[in-house]
């Protein structure tokens, strides 16, 4: 049985029961392996032991020893022992930036409220804050307050850890350690990619460590280190079925590079959600990936995948098994675009596919408040979807503990400022505070602010054929050689004009207004997080990231990309929820009408290129006044 | 380790737990057993990925019966030939004489109980294959044996714990220390063992359900036991971490492999069951239980035969029969023997469980005369 660990006051008297008679046994365990000759001494005789003789330690123990104990003194301090501020559970987290975000389970926090306190092994409690949520992946970011220099761990790269190698989990099991110094207990990756069932669709463990290091109630939340010292996982669960909440052998963390994927979009103070392909999958006569169904429509479908199709690789991975498949689509947030090549009668092809949400809001907002759609379990009862029987354990995921309405909290009012509700957020405020970071980046181009006449640019593409483009209150025109095409703005009516290009008209027009009229021409904004874009995929450390602010109007959304400097480096455009999406990107700036605009736009639509322009020539005819320069 | 058992050993002998004259006796492997369920794995050094990567290919994943309320279908087992012969714990998964096993890369085939020992909890599958990695067991007559390893020795552990890996996915890995050599109780009531020999008791949590038939090497690699099925006591709610040591397994297996094999057990059986032939069994009243398969199959009814005598007394598939007369019923084997004990004539009072409630039924008992008890040789 598969349990989330959070820890709950009432079953600490039971274990701390269990654990009187272990004391005596850990005192005497340390250097046991030491003292045996040759550590992996075999011998045909019944060994006495009735005599002790000492024995030298070698050097280079005792220096693998000593590197061990140093590397713990540095990670320990980053180490977070999370504490509702009731006070009536908690777990575990990690500091991960010296302005205090840390990482820890979904399962933690929902049982702690929007504010908690937070201990560090200097033995001060600091009050924190949640930010985001991925209750698909349990995982949550919350910030400690009160410094600007809180020690950090670094983050490793998990995708190279091998089984057999050393790991560390540290944390607050069964919430021990008054003095919030944490309990260290290693072990080794026992196994790595391990597909863990989610309880229903949520708190799914894809693509996860496995590790014989302790892992108990209380450590959930906690970091998992490697031999370094780097941020390989945060523990979260283990494989306990009747043997008790205590550590069985098998605890699960999730992976780092997991996390990385997802911490732009947990920094947005969004409940975040994970993906689906649009299409099932399962595995064929030789063990290959196999289409099932693809949904008509969906990302997946638009680019080609049809039903009988094998998978080949999925974001770079070969696919081998229906769980490797999952790993991928478990680690990835919703929307990101990955590449995958398919083979069909012999012949591979590459596609690049959208992934779509895999709940709802509704579905994401009710779960995130310990709502309806929580899975209640009994306990050896299989779950619905459950795998075929001889393919995967039943996991039993005991229910994180909803919390109650606390009563009123005394929070000083600089740490309510901290907390904004907002549907479909965990906390607001977070998002406010990058939508400003971005806006002000849109500082580089506020020259066209009030520039709301008629635009017409003159270039050609890549073929040198000429192009004229006219952007106007009216609407958007082009001719592209002889080929003229029409986008009328009245009624915003937004087709796919000119045709397969996902409407790189209306895309235009929309641009426009963010230029000249700013975010307050569009009914909604939100900061959503970082994605790479185009299925440009490396590493998970080598995978360029680009912050994402969505700009909606009359139910067509814009998503504008920002480079880490601030240049914005492309958008994508959906006139609506069924459309196929306009990709623009901005491969170079120039300036135009003594203003920066991107000079070289790249156009493409599921997947395949629309053309590549050039702008030459910009004129500007006011239709009000002249243009207003801020 | 001589100093770590010395240490244990004087600690407890002051504590009274253990006599002085005993070393490491099996109290002590409960005692142990239950802080290693709590305290985990030493700080070692890592095991080598690479010794790692050679011993996976010769391990196999075993599919078998169970899947019944809290009764688990999986077991680990790995390949002692070329030819695919399969080395594994002998439990409740083998049930059907046919299993599902997947090797490391994902390969699946059916396998074949070609023989078991249940005296030494062994069973060897044969699956159709060949030029299959192995560990080489030798022919112990020719002088191919497996030393014993000592109390201290580093080991690591290969197992199918909890259905962890599936299809090609390399099995778990956990590390450990042996923490004594010694024998494992097998009182009947408190601790369902089987093997009367010496085994290696664990500090790591290696015995999880379908870790049995997975195996203990050591850290380079060289095959030390077989993980032991799960050991519980029934009174401490604790589990035991131990393999059998390979030495111990080796004339059987290849005994197995060669076909010369005959069970010690099953004479064993015939002599003890000889003498106690049961009056009744519990179709003579009409009720058929769930197929007791472990020692504690809960005695649940499967099902009522119509026009029975239990029909008309109202019992019900699913009923958990509770009580026999005045006697408290724990598992499927206690009712059987229960009723099987029953005198002929007279009635006989069930208590059941449905559901939440408690539900008294009585029976009429059949007549019948028993047979003649047959001697004891």
């Amino acid at each position: 049985m598969q349990c989330a660990i959070r820890f709950d006051c009432f079953r600490l008297m039971m274990v701390i029961g269990l654990m009187i008679p272990a004391y005596p046994q850990l005192l005497t365990r340390a250097y046991a392996d030491q003292i045996v000759p040759g550590n992996t001494s075999l011998s045909n005789e019944t060994q006495d032991a009735g005599q002790s003789q000492p024995e030298k330690i070698p050097g280079i123990v005792k220096e693998a020893e000593q590197k061990r104990i140093q590397m713990i003194r540095d990670v320990s301090p980053a180490v977070v022992a999370i504490f509702s501020s009731s006070g009536d559970g908690g777990g575990s987290g990690v500091l991960i930036s010296p302005d205090g975000f840390a990482l820890s389970n979904f399962h933690v926090t929902s049982g702690a409220g929007n504010f908690m306190k937070c201990g560090l092994n200097d033995g001060k409690l600091y009050d924190a804050v949640i930010v985001g949520i991925d209750p698909t992946g349990d995982v949550a970011l919350i910030q400690l307050q009160g410094r600007q220099d809180f020690p950090f761990a670094r983050m490793g790269n998990s995708d190279l850890l091998k089984p057999g190698d050393a790991v560390f989990a540290m944390g607050n099991p069964f919430l021990l350690a008054t003095d919030f110094t944490p309990t260290i207990t290693a072990g080794i990756v026992s196994g790595l990619h391990r597909y863990q069932y989610p309880a229903g669709t949520f708190l799914e463990y894809a693509d996860c460590i496995q590790t014989d290091a302790s892992i108990n109630p209380g450590n959930s939340g906690g970091p998992l280190f490697n031999l370094q010292g780097e941020l390989i996982g945060i523990n979260g669960r283990g494989s306990f079925e009747k043997r008790g909440r205590v550590n069985s052998g098998a605890g699960y963390a999730i992976s780092i590079n997991q996390i990385r994927y997802f911490l732009g979009h947990l920094k947005s103070g969004r409940i975040v959600d994970h993906a689906t392909l649009g299409a099932t999958v399962r595995s064929g006569s030789s063990r290959e990936v196999l289409v099932d169904q693809v949904l008509e429509g969906s990302s997946a479908w638009n680019a080609g995948l049809r039903e009988g199709d094998e998978i080949v690789t999925f974001a770079g991975r070969p696919m081998g098994s229906v769980n490797q498949f999952k790993n991928v689509l478990g680690i990835f947030p919703k929307g990101w675009s990955l590449p995958m090549v398919y083979r069909r009668d012999g012949q591979k092809q590459e596609i690049l596919v959208e992934l779509a949400a895999l709940h709802t809001d509704t579905e994401l907002m009710e779960f995130a408040s310990g709502g309806a759609a929580r899975p209640a379990e009994k306990p050896g009862q299989p779950k619905p979807g459950q795998p075929k029987p001889g393919e995967k354990p039943t996991p039993q995921e005991s229910p994180p503990e909803g919390h109650s309405e606390k009563p009123a909290e005394k929070l000083s009012p600089e740490l309510k400022k901290l907390f904004q509700s907002k549907a479909g957020f965990t906390n607001y405020h977070f998002n406010q505070r990058e939508q400003k970071r971005l806006l002000g980046h849109l500082a580089s181009v506020s020259g066209w602010r009030g520039a709301t006449g008629l635009w017409k640019f003159a270039g050609d593409d890549a073929k040198g054929t000429n192009l004229s483009l006219i952007l106007s209150p009216d609407g958007a025109g082009m001719q592209w050689g002889e080929t003229p095409f029409l986008q009328p703005a009245a009624g915003a009516n937004w087709i796919d004009e000119p045709p397969s290009s996902g409407g790189f008209l209306a895309a235009m027009l929309h641009w426009k207004w963010l230029l000249t009229e700013g975010p307050e021409a569009f009914s909604d904004v939100y900061y959503l997080g970082t994605q790479p874009l185009d299925g440009q995929l490396g590493d998970a450390l080598n995978t360029p990231l680009y912050d994402a602010l969505v700009l909606s109007k009359t139910g067509a959304t814009m998503t504008v990309f920002f480079r880490e400097d601030g240049v914005i480096a492309g958008f994508d455009f959906k006139a609506s929820r069924d459309q196929p999406t306009c990709n623009v990107r901005f491969s170079s700036w120039g300036t135009l009408g003594g203003h920066p605009f991107p000079q070289v736009l790249k156009v493409s639509s599921s997947g395949r290129s629309f053309g590549e322009f050039t702008l030459k020539n910009f004129e500007q005819k006011s239709s009000t006044s002249s243009e207003a320069t801020r | 380790m001589k100093h770590h058992a010395l240490h244990l050993r004087k600690m407890l002998q002051t504590s009274g737990w253990i006599s002085k004259s005993n070393i490491l006796r099996p109290g002590l492997a409960w005692l142990m057993s239950i802080c290693f369920l709590l305290c985990g794995s030493q700080l070692l050094p890592a095991a080598d990925d690479e010794m790692i990567t050679e011993v996976q290919p010769k391990l196999v994943k075993i599919f078998g019966a169970g899947g019944l309320r809290n009764l688990y279908s999986y077991n680990t087992g790995f390949l002692i030939s070329s030819e695919g012969h399969i080395a594994t714990i002998w439990n409740h998964v083998l049930d059907q004489n046919t299993v599902t096993v997947i090797l490391h890369d994902g390969r699946r085939y059916e396998g074949k109980v070609l023989g078991a020992e249940p005296g030494l909890d062994l069973a060897i599958i044969k699956i159709d294959e060949t030029q299959l990695e192995h560990f080489e067991i030798g022919d112990p007559s020719s002088g191919s044996t497996f030393p014993l390893a000592a109390p201290g020795t580093r080991i690591v552990a290969f197992s199918n714990m909890f259905k962890v890996a599936t299809g090609d996915e390399p099995v778990s890995v956990i590390q450990g220390v042996i923490a004594a050599r010694t024998k494992l109780p097998t009182r009947r009531g408190a601790y369902e063992s089987s093997f009367p020999g010496e085994v290696y008791v664990i500090d790591a949590i290696t015995n999880n359900p379908g870790a049995g038939g997975g195996i203990v090497t050591t850290v380079d690699g060289r095959l030390l036991g077989m993980i032991g099925k799960e050991v519980k006591n029934a009174d401490l709610n604790t589990w035991v971490n131990y393999a059998i040591p390979i030495s111990h397994l080796q004339q059987a297996m290849t005994e197995i492999m060669t076909g010369n094999f005959r069970s010690s057990k099953e004479t064993e059986d015939k002599e003890k069951t000889a003498g106690q032939v049961p009056l009744f069994h519990s179709t003579d009243f009409g009720i058929v239980m769930l197929p007791n398969v472990v020692p504690r199959t809960p005695a649940y009814v499967d099902r009522i035969l119509p026009g029975s005598a239990a029909e008309v007394a109202g019992l019900k598939p699913n009923d958990l029969i509770l009580f026999v007369g005045d006697e408290l019923i724990q598992s499927c084997g206690e009712f059987l023997d229960q009723i099987g004990r029953l005198e002929s004539g007279g009635k006989v009072k069930l208590i059941v469980r449905r559901e939440n409630a408690l539900i008294t039924t009585e029976l009429p008992i059949p007549r019948k005369s028993r047979p003649p008890a047959k001697p004891l040789r």
